[in-house]
C-alpha cells in the first residue's frame, strides 16, 4: 500500500460506462454482487460467467488491463488467506474454487464502479438516497483532505529520513509514531481552520 | 480484516448490516447536538487522518510490514461515538473508492472494525485509566491502557470476523477461529505498540488534547453503558462460533420469516456439517493458552507504559508553533 499507483484513479476517462448515471451504476453493482453471493456453490459456470462479464465491462470502460488486475490483486490477500483455510476441510476444493471465483468477480465489479464514477457523483447519489447529511458531509471532507494528509505525512517521513542516518527498528517505530502523533495535532489545527473557513462562507 | 464480497452468506450480511446500522445510527444521534460546523470538520479531518495513518507501514520482523487499524486510536482521540462515525466513513470510502472490502460485506466490516473494535478498546481504556490523578502514574496507566486496549480489541474484532465467516458456513469454526486469532495476535501486538507510542508522543506534545476528548465525550451514564454493551456484544460474538446449535437456529428463523426454504438453502450451503479438526486441544488447553497470553500481553503493556511515560514533572504543555 505504499506507491502512488494505489491511489491512481481512472474515473476521469471517457466511455459509455463512465457516462452512465452514478445511481444506476451503484444499483447495478449492488444487484450484481447480491446475485453472485446468492449463486449456490455447485454452479461454477455461473460464477465464471459473472467474472467474465465483469472483465468484459472493464474492457468497454477502457480501464488499463494491468491496473485493473493489479487493483484486484491488492484487495485479495485476505480472500486468499481464508480460501486456503477452506482447503483444509471436507469438500475443500469445490468450496475453495467457488469462494475464489465469487469474491474475485465481486471485487472486480466494485473496482469497476470505483474506477468509472467520480466520488462526488457517488456522494450525490448517497445524499439523494436520504443518508444522514452529517454522514455525507463527513465522507466528502474525508475524501477532500485524505490526499492532503497523505502527502503531508509523506513529507514529514521524508524529512525524518533525510535527518536520520543510523537507525534501529525500535527507533524507526518511535519516529513513525511521532510522525503520526504530530500529524494528528496538525489535523486538529487544520480542522479548526477549515471550520472557520466553512462558517465564514455561510455554512451552518 | 476487510472481508470481500462472496464470503458471507446473505443472511449474515443482512444481519450484520442491520446491527451496524443501529450502532452507527445511535452514534449519529448521540452526536447530533454536538455536530455543528466545527465538529463536522473535526470528524471529517480525523477520518482523513486515520486513513492516512493506516497507510504508514511499519517494519515487522523479516521484511514484512504491518499497518494500523486505528479504531482504538480514534476512540481515544475523539471519543467512542465520533470514532464509530470516523471509522465507518473510512471503511465506506475504502470500499467505494479503493475496492477494499466488499459492498454487501460493508455491514460486517463496519461491525468488526468501526463498532466492535473502538467500543471494546474504549471500554478497556476507560476501565484501566480510571480516575487517576494527573501525574506520571496516570501517564503510565494511559499508555499501558491504550496499548492493552489496542491489542485486545483487535483480537475481539478478529474473533467477530471469524464468527461471521463461520456462520456463513464457508469455513468450519474450529478452523477459522484459531487461524484468525493466531494471525491477529501479531497484528494486535503491532497495534498495541504503535497506538501506545502515538499516545506517548501526544502525552509529551499535547496532553490537553487527550483529556479534552475524554471530558467532552464521557458522561457518567455512558461510562457504564458503553463498556457493558461492548462486553455483551463481544461475549455474544466470541461465544457464537462455539455454539453449535446456533446456525440451525438461524436457518429456522429465516424459514419462519417467510423466506421459502429453497431460498434459504441457496444461501446457506449445508455440506460442511459435522466437521472435525484433528490436533486441536480441548477447551482447557485453549483456556490456559488464553490466560498465559493475556498475562504476557498485560505485562508487555505495563513495561511499555513505564518506559514511555515522561519522567520529569511537567510544567505545563510546551508551546508549539503550528
Amino acid at each position: 500500500m505504499s506507491g502512488a499507483h494505489w491511489l491512481q484513479s481512472y474515473a476521469h476517462l471517457d466511455s459509455p460506462i463512465h457516462r452512465a448515471p452514478a445511481s444506476i451504476k451503484l444499483l447495478a453493482t449492488l444487484a450484481f454482487v447480491t446475485g453472485v453471493v446468492l449463486i449456490p456453490i455447485e454452479h461454477v459456470g455461473w460464477m465464471a460467467l459473472a467474472l467474465a462479464l465483469a472483465f468484459g465491462i472493464g474492457r468497454v470502460a477502457r480501464i488499463p488491463f494491468s491496473a485493473f488486475v493489479g487493483r484486484i490483486a491488492l484487495a485479495q490477500p485476505f480472500a486468499l488467506g481464508v480460501a486456503v483455510l477452506v482447503l483444509f476441510q471436507g469438500r475443500g476444493l469445490t468450496v475453495f474454487g467457488a469462494v475464489a471465483l465469487k469474491s474475485t468477480a465481486c471485487v472486480a465489479v466494485v473496482q469497476l464502479l470505483a474506477q468509472t464514477t467520480p466520488f462526488p457523483d457517488l456522494l450525490d447519489v448517497l445524499r439523494r438516497a436520504r443518508l444522514p447529511d452529517v454522514f455525507v458531509l463527513v465522507l466528502a471532507l474525508l475524501h477532500r483532505y485524505l490526499f492532503v494528509l497523505i502527502e503531508e505525512s509523506r513529507r514529514m517521513r521524508r524529512a525524518r529520513l533525510a535527518r536520520t542516518w543510523r537507525t534501529s527498528p525500535w527507533q524507526t517505530w518511535r519516529s513513525l509514531a511521532s510522525v503520526i502523533a504530530v500529524s494528528f495535532v496538525r489535523s486538529i489545527v487544520r480542522a479548526e481552520r477549515i471550520s472557520v473557513a466553512m462558517r465564514a462562507r455561510g455554512f451552518s | 480484516m476487510h472481508i470481500p464480497d462472496g464470503f458471507l452468506s446473505a443472511p449474515v450480511s443482512v444481519t450484520c448490516a442491520g446491527l451496524s446500522t443501529v450502532a452507527v445510527g445511535a452514534a449519529t444521534f448521540r452526536s447530533r447536538g454536538r455536530l455543528g460546523p466545527r465538529a463536522v470538520a473535526m470528524v471529517g479531518v480525523t477520518a482523513a487522518f486515520v486513513f492516512a495513518a493506516q497507510m504508514i507501514n511499519f517494519p515487522v520482523v523479516g521484511g514484512t510490514s504491518g499497518h494500523l487499524v486505528g479504531g482504538v486510536l480514534a476512540a481515544v482521540l475523539v471519543g467512542p461515538s465520533s470514532a464509530i462515525i470516523v471509522m465507518t466513513a473510512v471503511l465506506a470510502l475504502q470500499c467505494l473508492v479503493f475496492g477494499d472490502g466488499g459492498l454487501l460485506a460493508l455491514g460486517a466490516n463496519v461491525l468488526n472494525m468501526a463498532v466492535v473494535q473502538p467500543l471494546v478498546g474504549f471500554a478497556i481504556y476507560t476501565a484501566i485509566l480510571g480516575h487517576a490523578r494527573p501525574g506520571r502514574g496516570r501517564d503510565v496507566r494511559r499508555i499501558a491502557g491504550v496499548a492493552f486496549a489496542g491489542c485486545f480489541a483487535t483480537l475481539v474484532a478478529a474473533a467477530t470476523c471469524a464468527g461471521e465467516l463461520a456462520l456463513s458456513r464457508v469455513v468450519a469454526p474450529a478452523l477459522v477461529l484459531p487461524a484468525m486469532i493466531s494471525v491477529h495476535v501479531v497484528v494486535g501486538v503491532g497495534e498495541a505498540v504503535i497506538t501506545g507510542l502515538v499516545i506517548a508522543a501526544l502525552v509529551r506534545l499535547r496532553p490537553e488534547l487527550l483529556d479534552r476528548a475524554r471530558a467532552s465525550w464521557v458522561s457518567p451514564a455512558s461510562s457504564i453503558v458503553v463498556p457493558g454493551l461492548a462486553a455483551a456484544l463481544a461475549l455474544a460474538l466470541f461465544v457464537t462460533p462455539f455454539a453449535c446449535p446456533w446456525p440451525d437456529g438461524l436457518e429456522r428463523v429465516v424459514e419462519r420469516l417467510g423466506i421459502s426454504p429453497s431460498q434459504a438453502r441457496i444461501s446457506i450451503p449445508a455440506p460442511l456439517r459435522g466437521y472435525v479438526v484433528p490436533g486441536l486441544g480441548g477447551a482447557s488447553t485453549t483456556a490456559a493458552a488464553a490466560l498465559v497470553g493475556t498475562l504476557l500481553a498485560s505485562g508487555l503493556c505495563v513495561v511499555l507504559g513505564l518506559c514511555l511515560a515522561p519522567r520529569s514533572a511537567r510544567s505545563g504543555p510546551p508551546e508549539r508553533p503550528s
